[in-house]
């Protein structure tokens, strides 16, 4: 079995509601180093077989359709999953 | 006059959109997300509540159900074969509609990311659509509003398109209550038969069951239009 990782990101340009709620949880628990975070959304998709280009390109292809919505979102990284 | 309301797995206010549509004098018709046939409606109303329970993002599963693939090739932009079938999307449906993108634009965690609700002044700004026809320019109103993910956002040229083409179809007074951009609490499309409201014109139809009935004339407006048409 193959998996393929699909990472989503708020657009920059987007206010990050929960990114602001769990900075100020970070440092209210002592985290002060961290001036911002902006919090996205990781998918895992599982395939029979091996992951080649084309499953990547789907992959991709169902990032764009559905997993992210363009309007305000990035999709920022589509890849073979690490080898446990 | 049939006014369709669809129902998804988890829509709150179907009901109360179709309880509307009676009072306004028009044939309300409950309409099944898993139901491609939209049995011969004049309009549609996608209700607020929790579609798919919110999951990935609001909206963002409804907008495949089936009865959404008819709605959104019968309110495209109108040609010989399609007259545009007017849509109203309230809170929840309006995130469905900008997922279909039948309207720009998004819908995004409140910015102070509690869920508000509130009665909520209005200015209506555009009365050249389907469901805002029977307002006066600048009219304001008062209607419940409630979400957690209301803010509508798009970028400075979208925004700038809508405001300048008249499609902002109405404002947020007095208070903001979700961080949307330039204040916006409903805007239409290109030809004003496809209209998306975060607040809930259906709670405001009746006297004794909410803020007045300042909201009964979005569900009027549709009937009139079409039978003028």
């Amino acid at each position: 079995m193959g998996r393929v990782v699909i990472d989503v990101m708020p657009k920059p340009e987007i206010l990050d509601p929960q990114g602001k709620a769990v900075v100020g949880a970070l440092a209210r628990l002592g985290f002060k180093e961290f001036a911002d975070v902006r919090q996205g959304k990781r998918f895992e998709l599982v395939v029979d077989g091996e992951v080649d280009a084309e499953v990547l390109e789907r992959a991709a292809e169902a990032a764009r359709t559905l997993l992210s919505n363009p309007v305000i979102e990035d999709v920022v990284a589509v890849r073979v999953a690490d080898q446990p | 006059m049939r006014i369709g309301v669809v129902t998804f797995p988890g829509s709150l206010d179907d009901r109360d959109a179709l309880r509307a549509v009676r009072i306004a004098g028009g044939v309300p018709v409950p309409l099944w997300h898993g139901d491609a046939e939209l049995h011969k409606v004049d309009a549609v109303v996608l209700p607020g509540g929790f579609s798919y329970g919110d999951y990935l993002r609001c909206g963002a599963i409804a907008r495949f159900a089936p009865v959404m693939r008819e709605i959104s090739r019968l309110a495209g932009p109108p040609d010989a074969t399609n007259p545009g079938l007017p849509v109203l999307g309230i809170c929840n449906g309006f995130q469905v509609l900008c997922e279909s993108h039948l309207l720009p634009g998004a819908l995004v965690r409140n910015d102070h990311r509690h869920f508000i609700c509130r009665d909520q002044r209005l200015r209506i700004e555009a009365t050249n659509t389907t469901w805002t026809n029977g307002y006066l320019a600048g009219e304001e109103i008062v209607v419940p509003l409630k979400n957690g993910e209301g803010g509508y956002v798009a970028d400075d040229a979208t925004l700038d398109r809508l405001e300048g083409e008249g499609q902002v179809v109405a404002r947020y007074l007095e208070v903001n209550p979700n961080g949307s951009y330039r204040d916006i609490a409903g805007v239409s499309n290109a030809t004003g038969t496809v209209v998306g409201l975060m607040p809930h014109p259906e709670h405001a139809v009746e006297d004794g069951y909410g803020p007045g009935t300042d909201g009964l004339r979005f569900f009027t407006s549709a009937l009139q239009g079409v039978l003028s048409a």
